[in-house]
């Protein structure tokens, strides 16, 4: 029975190729047919999500098998002396779940996109990079090795920037691309340079064998100071996933990443792309696993800050897609601090149902911005559940997920991670992580509150999108309720396939999930105090601490520092170093030409041209060759003079 | 040597490749000079030729057999042992096909040149058959006298069809000029040093094998002299800092052909040299310099860099970039290390393609909008988005995004010199950061924001102009892909010509082995 499933894993390699098949037809072939270039994408995404769906299939009914054996298949594609690279594929029910998620989330978008980018004029240049994105993604989740999955990881960030910056016109969307590019940049450096030490210590990329190879070389105690080695390491690639997934202090970008339209926010900026970081400490978390205890601290707390940190600035925004920004930002904290505390089952498990009720929100969100003819601010909607019902109904799904309601899928995912931070004896992480819960209630609520229930702004006139954007958002939301049922205890439950080290069958902690689902209740009732019964005014909290609102509403002040590091350190030795180039470099330069063209011109009556200048310059060289023999009586003993010039004996 | 010519199965193969462009350059003496559009096809069917022999040459070559092939042997002044040698193997065979590639590309770049245009070609087939002589000589001296042929054309060039901004062209041209004969009087001390020396063990040669086969004849003493005039003279040639300001404003004074041929592949014979000369040659030389050179390299990476940042004209921006990513191929030869040579080979390809992709964009811009000056510009996507396209894949390329071949390069060098110099390329690889920030800048200046009315009336590129982009492009993503195709054969260039050993033996010998 495993044989056959490998011969659907050694095809495996077609779920990228298919998608980008569809890139290469629409930019060379399709462009011109609107209608061909998204028929082409949406079909090869729908393939690629039937065999998703395949592998998955196989994976679940190959059961221990293949969470013991993953199924790689390689072929190489880089090799020279002293480097060997392969490109592969890896089944295992972490790249399997990732699959489906990604090809999932991806045809949901491209569908919906039908709708959404209607009319627009770079409808085939935009399924195009759809098309790419989602071949990169998954040739990512495939990776067998880090060098694979960090080109693949560039090639996303490559379609992050070039979707952000669809509306090329808009400076605000320009910049945003610009910025989110340059960002994530600084994290791949430390990331690449993690991945080079690596290399040149274990000699490999290949996960497996780098798993192994810091197994044994852990144990020969003649290896000194390999964990500080591995730990050093740990933290630089680390460096990558603070970039991608946004976390503290490398966040600036996904805020501003709302520019791209709305289907590509859900899909790279809340669904996957983000994800990725996620993904990536989990496939390497035998190095941190293997690193001193320090680095997966340092992950959780990380991850924690930024979990509340984001959150924090989400509850004073007022675009709806800041908000829902901020947010991803707050659940990607969520996943990481996750994986610090060594919920690993739990992080991923967060990282599906959060792709799941994430895309929902956002695709709500455009079709409430399409409603509205491209309003965002939250305030300038109200009253749309009326209007929108489909829209409202699947957003209010999206909410009760998110804020971890039974039976919704936020719930199993989020009281797993907190019930693990608590257990594995991290208590702040554990208060830090239940806080952020009730603040992401709380916003989340204030948000649902203020567009779909309140007062009807007379200048709006909204009305359903079409099915072809409302049907993705009730898959989505069927998903967001039902996908956390397959963490519920049982045998064969998420955790028994993907999982790290042994394997711990934990039931639900009804106390703790109780705790959270209070923490939920109370962020979801304070927000309906304020912005639908109006018990407590906004207004008057905001008046009693406009300073806190005022940091809050700026996130801080990180991007003004930043800004303020760009323009005035980076651009001013730039400008410093320019100087410096053409007065004192290209001064001696200048400055020896003319001393030799004055000297030139003692020499000659007439001066035409420059030709006299080539003459000189032989001249000069054939003195120094006559020197060089006059002075010397063999070959060798006539450079002695040059040596002594040179100062070397 | 025998005086007959050694005959191979395709001797002629090299010869013809060479022959190609100047019998395109003859036939073109003999047009009349109205006849512009046939002068533009005859050079460009002159190069064809070329390059398709180069692109034969690149396949039928045989990796398991390694060294020089292709080769042709005809001694020209006996008693001096001068020969006029030819000859291919992995580190110049990637050149050759990187000049030719290059030479294509720029014939159709100026494919809208209207002043004196029977000149113009002329000598553009000249300057590339030059470049192109000195990357399959075998032969010291017929390498130098192809490197000299070389410096006429592009001064009359510059002068002639150049353009005046930040410096005038006449400034640019002579800077360009002397900068190049400079380094070529430092080049021929050091290479009549080296003949004398090795005369000493037999007949006089020039010969590139021979004189690497006589090393025992050079003392260390001799070695560190002999270098450090190769590493002025081929260092002002690859713009390693100090020796970097021609490069800039010799780029913007340039027309565009010269510009991407200088900047593709001229600069390259810096690297090349210091490959086949330096370090082959010279290896106990290389190794007393290498930290010196290493910390030259990083201040080239990261110094230009900065000033790259706060350039207004385009083509400051990619003169500067092509002075840091310079750096990167310094540092790899400074490591002194296999791997990291084929890096280097492997970077000077990518940066050629990548860099002539760049210059023949902003030449179209530049041609159609009369301005370089990143200000006056924006939008330009609206309304050019086949030329925005190719600006955008030479940027990507530049940043050395994975999937294009500069990626691959750049990888192979970091990989191996962080072993041997942990430090420099630290710093190095930080300069990555850098380069995307100010790619991205010109980017996003040049290429996107607001339409600006005043170019609506531009018309994209199409028909001949298409070519650059097409070409380059495919070769980018090619070998961004499939890298085994290029490393495979600079790998075996690496191992097959004995640098590998004496790499290897000087690496091992770094230590007490020079006094």
């Amino acid at each position: 029975m495993f044989k056959e499933m490998h011969d659907l894993f050694q095809w495996a390699w077609l779920i990228p190729a298919l998608p980008f098949l569809s890139f290469l037809l629409i930019a060379f072939v399709t462009k011109r047919s609107k209608g061909l270039s998204s028929t082409v994408s949406i079909l090869a995404i729908l393939s690629s999500l039937g065999m998703a769906i395949a592998i998955a299939y196989s994976v679940i009914r190959a059961g221990a098998e293949i969470v013991e054996h993953p199924a790689i298949v390689t072929v190489n594609w880089l090799n020279i002396g002293g480097l060997t690279i392969d490109f592969g594929t890896i089944i295992d029910p972490l790249s399997a779940m990732m699959l489906f998620v990604v090809t999932l989330v991806a045809s949901m978008v491209q569908i919906y996109s039908l709708g959404y980018m209607h009319g627009d004029k770079g409808w085939s240049r935009y399924y195009a990079y759809q098309s790419l994105f989602a071949s990169a993604m998954l040739g990512m989740v495939l990776a067998t090795n880090l060098l694979q999955l960090f080109i693949f990881w560039e090639l996303v960030g490559l379609c992050s920037y070039l979707l952000i910056g669809f509306w090329y016109f808009k400076v605000s969307a320009r910049e945003a691309a610009k910025k989110a590019f340059m960002t994530t940049r600084v994290g791949d450096f430390g990331l690449l340079l993690g991945m080079l030490f690596l290399y040149s210590k274990f000699g490999t990329l290949d996960f497996v064998a780098l798993s192994a190879a810091m197994s044994t070389s852990l144990q020969d105690i003649a290896v000194v100071g390999t964990a500080g080695y591995i730990t050093v390491m740990a933290f630089l690639v680390f460096m990558g996933p603070v970039g991608k997934s946004g976390q503290f202090p490398l966040h600036v970008w996904l805020p501003d990443a709302m520019e791209g339209p709305t289907p590509v926010s859900a899909l790279i900026h809340a669904a996957t792309m983000v994800v990725a970081g996620v993904y990536l400490v989990a496939r390497m978390y035998f190095l941190f696993d293997f690193a001193s205890p320090e680095a997966l601290q340092f992950i959780a707390g990380l991850g924690a800050f930024t979990a509340i940190f984001a959150a924090s600035i989400a509850v004073v925004q007022n675009d709806i897609k800041r908000i829902l920004a901020y947010s991803t930002l707050s659940q990607l904290g969520y996943m990481m601090f996750a994986l610090g505390v060594g919920s690993f089952s739990g992080s991923m498990f967060h990282l599906m149902t959060h792709a799941f009720f994430k895309a929902l929100m956002f695709l709500g969100a455009g079709s409430v911005i399409l409603a509205l003819h491209h309003k965002q601010n939250i305030w300038d909607m109200g009253g749309l559940w009326k209007k929108m019902p489909i829209t409202g109904w699947t957003f209010f799904i999206g909410i009760l997920a998110i804020s971890g309601m039974p039976p919704f899928a936020g719930f199993f995912s989020k009281d797993e991670i907190l019930a693990n931070a608590l257990q594995n004896g991290h208590p702040i992480i554990y208060a830090v992580g239940l806080f952020t819960a009730f603040l992401t209630a709380f916003y989340m609520c204030r948000l649902f509150f203020v567009v779909f229930m309140g007062p009807e702004k007379p200048e709006n006139h909204p009305h359903e999108s079409p099915w072809s954007m409302t049907i993705p958002l009730i898959i989505l939301a069927f998903f967001s309720v039902v996908g956390g049922w397959v963490a519920l205890p049982g045998h064969y439950n998420f955790a028994f396939f993907v999982h790290y080290g042994e394997l711990h069958h934990v039931a639900i902690d009804w106390f703790l999930a109780g705790i959270s689902v209070i923490a939920g209740l109370l962020g979801i009732g304070l927000a309906y105090a304020i912005y639908v019964k109006n018990v407590i005014s906004a207004e008057s909290i905001v008046a009693r601490f406009p300073g806190v609102y005022k940091l809050l509403k700026n996130g801080y002040y990180v991007d003004d520092l930043y800004l303020w590091i760009i323009h005035h350190i980076m651009g001013g030795m730039g400008k410093i170093l320019y100087w410096f180039d053409i007065n004192i470099v290209d001064g001696i330069v200048n400055g020896i030409a003319l001393t030799t063209r004055g000297s030139g011109k003692l020499l000659r009556r007439t001066s035409t041209g420059q030709v006299q200048m080539y003459a000189m310059v032989f001249f000069f060289a054939v003195v120094v060759i006559f020197m060089v023999f006059a002075f010397g009586e063999g070959q060798l003993s006539a450079l002695n003079p040059l040596a002594t010039l040179g100062g070397v004996k | 040597m025998s005086a007959l010519p050694t005959v191979s199965s395709l001797s002629m193969l090299l010869p013809f490749t060479l022959l190609a462009p100047l019998v395109a350059m003859l036939l073109i003496v003999f047009l009349p000079k109205e006849e512009t559009k046939t002068i533009k096809l005859v050079a460009a069917m002159g190069m064809f030729v070329s390059l398709a022999l180069s692109i034969y040459a690149f396949f039928a070559y045989n990796i398991e057999q390694g060294g020089m092939q292709f080769t042709l042997t005809i001694p020209w002044i006996p008693d001096l042992g001068v020969n006029l040698a030819l000859g291919v193997d992995g580190l110049s065979l990637p050149m050759l096909l990187l000049t030719n590639l290059i030479g294509f590309s720029s014939i159709y770049a100026s494919w809208n040149m209207d002043k004196r245009v029977k000149e113009y070609f002329i000598l553009l087939l000249i300057l590339i058959a030059g470049v192109m002589g000195t990357f399959i000589a075998r032969d010291l001296f017929i390498f130098f006298l192809f490197y000299e042929i070389v410096v006429i054309p592009i001064y009359i060039m510059v002068i002639i069809w150049g353009s005046s901004k930040r410096v005038t062209k006449e400034y640019a041209g002579m800077k360009l000029t002397i900068y190049l004969l400079i380094g070529s009087a430092f080049l021929l001390v050091g290479m009549i040093a080296l003949y004398l020396a090795a005369a000493a063990g037999g007949n006089p040669t020039f010969m590139f094998e021979e004189l690497a086969a006589r090393q025992d004849l050079y003392s260390p003493a001799f070695q560190k002299v002999a270098f450090a005039l190769m590493i002025i003279g081929f260092g002002s040639l690859i713009s390693m800092f100090p020796f970097h300001s021609w490069s800039p404003d010799g780029y913007a004074g340039a027309p565009t052909a010269v510009s991407m041929i200088h900047a593709g592949v001229l600069k390259k014979i810096g690297g090349y040299g210091l490959i086949r000369l330096g370090i082959y040659v010279l290896p106990v030389g290389a190794s007393f310099w290498a930290p010196y050179i290493a910390t030259l390299a990083v201040i080239s990476v990261l110094y230009a860099a900065f000033i790259a940042l706060v350039q207004k004209d385009m083509k400051y921006v990619v003169g500067y970039s092509s002075v840091s990513h310079m750096g990167y191929v310094i540092i790899a030869i400074a490591a002194l290390n296999p791997t990291a040579v084929t890096g280097a080979v492997a970077m000077m390809f990518a940066h050629g393609v990548m860099a002539a992709l760049f210059f023949a964009m902003i030449g179209f811009i530049y041609e159609k909008t009369h301005t370089r000056n990143i200000s006056e510009l924006g939008g330009l996507a609206h309304q050019v988005p086949r030329l925005a396209t190719g600006f955008v894949i030479a940027g990507m390329a530049s940043l050395g995004l994975p999937g294009t071949v500069n990626f691959v390069a750049e990888f192979t060098i970091f990989i191996a010199a962080i072993k041997v110099l942990p430090v420099h390329t630290v710093l190095g690889i930080a300069g990555i950061i850098f380069t995307a920030v100010y790619i991205l800048r010109i980017i996003a200046n040049v290429m996107f924001g607001p339409r600006r009315s005043e170019w609506d009336h531009l018309t994209d590129i199409r028909g001949p102009e298409l070519v650059p982009l097409v070409l380059l492009a495919f070769v980018i993503f090619l070998g961004g892909m499939f890298p085994n195709i290029l490393m495979g054969l600079i790998d075996s260039g690496v191992n097959s010509s004995g640098l590998a050993e004496v790499l290897e033996t000087v690496s091992q010998a770094k230590i007490g082995g020079l006094f």
